[in-house]
């Protein structure tokens, strides 16, 4: 293959600029000076993302970039267990890697820039950028790994991230349960993904022999030259995937494969918050803003959706894996998209379209195929686009709390004279996850929808169009509540815009939110051997913008101005109303779970047998040493004639054996 | 019954019982006596068992060769040299405690 340019040689500078950063910034600056960290940890994402965005204008400007190919551009080995099974650490440039490098380069310097403004006066403001400067090394790791076990090591390493971010505020302790909860319950869902892992990589190991030469001769145009068991490049192998695919478990009659690839979108569906595994991110609000927006809205909750368009090529070849993918996403997003329209703190109503947004980019993957992965490149859009505006509309949220001191919505209200700048720009995002023509939900929400009514999976479709009027709803329901109307608290009266270095951002996010989606985007992010090229479905565009705009009606109707309709509407659906209020009950499901059935029937048995008969194991053996001892003890008289009492007793003894064997 | 006796010269097996015999009466003494010097005595009746049955062996099974005879003579002289130590310690014991009853002597447990 042709030499590598400078730019690709050195992509592995991407997430090493931020480790380096936070190393720095940790161990050194943030105890000298505050100010200076949170300038340093800056100016190293800008320095990244201007990186992330020269290696993307010369990967799609390279052959390999224009026929979507893969390139590995740096590796070394990391750990060698024996010769031909590594694991190396390495920099994978793909169409979708370098995606979410933009993606997560430019939202975290952003919200970088942000923080300067928001943390100022936190106690804790060189720690914050620290911790930052961690997660987005951690999370370009993740999207950089050529391999599933770096993507496993770093899929952790922002887990952790989160734990401490939203744990950040540690004296609160509703922060450090959310911190708690977020970690165990990701945790639960990432044992999952180790099991699928290590199936993975124990038939791949089993397999190498047979097609690695087959697959080592494919990816030397992929620029690797020793290929191993664990990277995605021999996973995602066609001939491998078909053997693993003819490998029947015998149980529920699914193949090897489909087992492996659901347990894996099981640790996908913790980190992306999929339906039962979401209940940690609504909690996890109680980080602070910039990091809502960062890390529980742009980009580590997509890991999950990264995770399964990185391993597209196996989802799809167990196909029940992927239909699992695309009812998962599906429920949720529909799911999260009915309790964000009854919640009161705008942050939650944020993580429930979060939730709900994430459930259509797992959907749009799930109805994707090799053959028509229109689907495939849908998400990644809806993931590109949807990472500008939610950051937009949680940043803006953030301007909006550090003016009112308040996260209820009820207590703000007329906003919209007062921070002029947050209103504008929140009233693009809102446009923009509405999916109004020309802001960018719109382009990548039409392609998810062309997507499932094409692959002819139409509850998919029905759904996705009603979560669409539903988002236009909550939207709007916040937008209006909290920006329109009368100011309902002393302070939403008295409320003052943000400095500068906080707007700044916003009006950045404003705008690429409105042109995010003129990108041609299924020209640079394709799977397969046929790229789908998508224009406008007329159709399609037609009844999610109404869709839309009901919604808008709606909101319209029921909040602007008064809010009895709204109140009437909540009486006249009662106790349904109070389900949804109360988010279904799932968090008191999970509860009634763990605390009744796990700890009382699994927990207190198991602890029993650890006590008693473990430990009882334990102690007996003590026991019969002592007792052993004791009573020899008596044995030892000092008197020289009891010895050899015993001592000839026991020569006549060994005589009567060898006379008795004698004979 | 004296000259039926006299009549037949002894065999290696009277001399190995007679041994056997001396063996067992030193073992008893050895297990039994409470006395020290008992012991000692004891002991020395054991050594002479064993010497008897090298001098026994030594005539009856190779009777041209005398290794048998130097033996004996080693372990009569090893005795000797054992019964000395033997006495010293004992009379070292008695000037220190006044006792020479193994019962009491039961210092080794400590």
């Amino acid at each position: 293959m042709e030499q590598l340019s400078f730019v690709f040689r050195n992509a592995w500078l991407i997430p090493a600029i931020p480790l380096i950063s936070f190393a720095v910034l940790g161990l050194l600056v943030s105890p000298i000076s505050k100010r200076l960290a949170g300038i340093i940890g800056t100016v190293a994402i800008f320095i990244s993302a201007a990186f992330s965005f020269l290696l993307a204008w010369s990967y799609f400007h390279s052959p390999a970039g224009r026929e979507h190919t893969a390139l590995i551009t740096w590796t070394c080995e990391w750990l060698r267990y024996q010769t031909g099974l590594t694991v190396n650490i390495g920099v994978l440039v793909d169409p979708i890697s370098v995606l979410l490098m933009i993606v997560v380069t430019t939202v975290s310097a952003l919200v970088h820039l942000y923080s300067i403004g928001y943390m100022h006066g936190d106690e804790g403001y060189g720690r914050f950028f620290t911790y930052l400067n961690l997660f987005t090394f951690s999370m370009l790791g993740l999207v950089v790994a050529p391999n599933i076990i770096q993507m496993y090591i770093c899929w952790e390493l922002v887990g952790v991230s989160s734990f401490l971010l939203i744990g950040f505020h540690y004296q609160k302790p509703a922060a450090v349960a959310a911190s708690n909860k977020a970690f165990i319950v990701t945790r639960f869902a990432d044992s999952g993904f180790l099991v699928g892992i290590l199936i993975l990589g124990y038939y791949g190991y089993r397999l190498f022999g047979e097609f690695a030469p087959a697959a080592a001769s494919a990816a030397v145009k992929n620029g690797v030259t020793n290929l191993q068991p664990f990277d995605f490049l021999y996973l995602n192998n066609p001939a491998v995937l078909a053997k693993l695919a003819s490998i029947n478990l015998h149980v529920f009659d699914i193949s090897l494969l489909t087992a492996a690839m659901v347990l894996v979108f099981m640790g996908a569906a913790g980190k992306s918050a999929m339906f039962p595994l979401h209940i940690w991110l609504p909690d996890a609000m109680e980080g602070p803003t910039p990091v809502s927006a960062l890390i529980h809205a742009a980009t580590m909750v997509v890991a999950g959706v990264y995770l399964v368009a990185r391993l597209f090529p196996a989802f799809a070849a167990s196909g029940t894996a992927l239909l699992v993918v695309a009812y998962v996403g599906a429920f949720t997003s529909i799911f999260a998209a009915i309790i964000g329209i009854t919640q009161d703190d705008i942050k939650r109503v944020l993580a429930f379209s979060t939730l709900s947004q994430l459930g259509y980019m797992m959907l749009a993957l799930g109805v994707a195929t090799m053959e028509h992965p229109l689907g495939y490149s849908a998400s990644m859009f809806h993931l590109f686009t949807h990472a500008f505006f939610k950051a937009l509309l949680f940043l803006a949220a953030g301007a909006v709390i550090h003016a009112v001191n308040t996260n209820n919505i009820w207590e703000m209200g007329g906003l919209a004279k007062r921070l002029p700048v947050t209103h504008g720009t929140f009233l693009v995002a809102t446009l923009a996850i509405s999916g109004i023509w020309p802001f960018a939900g719109f382009f990548s929400k039409d392609e998810i929808l062309a997507s499932a009514l094409a692959g002819g999976h139409y509850v998919v479709f029905a759904v996705a169009l009603a979560v669409a009027g539903m988002t236009a709803l909550y939207m709007f329901r916040i937008y209006f509540v909290t920006f329109w109307g009368k100011s309902r608290s002393d302070t939403a009266g008295h409320a003052h815009e943000a400095p500068v270095v906080m707007l700044l951002p916003l009006v950045v996010l404003a705008i690429l939110s409105v042109v995010a989606g003129f990108v041609n985007f299924s020209n640079y992010v394709s799977i397969g051997e046929h790229p789908e090229h998508h224009g406008i479905n007329p159709t399609v565009a037609v009844s999610a913008t109404i869709a839309a705009l009901t919604g808008i009606i709606l909101a319209v109707f029921f909040y602007t101005g008064q809010t009895d309709r709204a109140a009437a509407m909540s009486r006249l659906l009662g106790r349904i109303y109070t389900l949804i209020k109360q988010k279904f009950y799932i968090d008191e499901i999970y509860l009634f779970i763990t605390r009744r059935i796990l700890f009382g029937f699994i927990a207190r048995p198991f602890a029993w047998f650890d006590r008693n008969v473990v430990d009882g194991g334990v102690n007996l053996s003590a026991w019969i040493t002592r007792t052993t001892g004791r009573e020899l003890r008596y044995l030892q008289t000092g008197q020289v004639q009891v010895y050899s009492l015993w001592f000839v007793g026991g020569m006549l003894f060994l005589l009567l054996v060898l006379w008795a064997g004698a004979r | 019954m004296i000259e039926s006796l006299s009549l037949h010269k002894p065999h290696i097996e009277h001399w190995l019982v007679l041994s056997a015999i001396l063996f067992a009466i030193g073992l008893y003494g050895l297990l039994s006596r409470r006395n020290a010097i008992g012991i000692l005595m004891s002991i020395e009746l054991m050594l002479n068992s064993a010497i008897l049955n090298l001098a026994a062996f030594n005539r009856f099974v190779a009777p041209a060769s005398v290794d048998g005879q130097i033996m004996a003579l080693f372990v009569t002289a090893v005795a000797a040299a054992e019964a000395v130590v033997g006495m010293a310690i004992f009379v070292a014991i008695f000037r220190h405690r006044r006792i020479i009853d193994v019962n009491r002597m039961d210092l080794m447990k400590d």
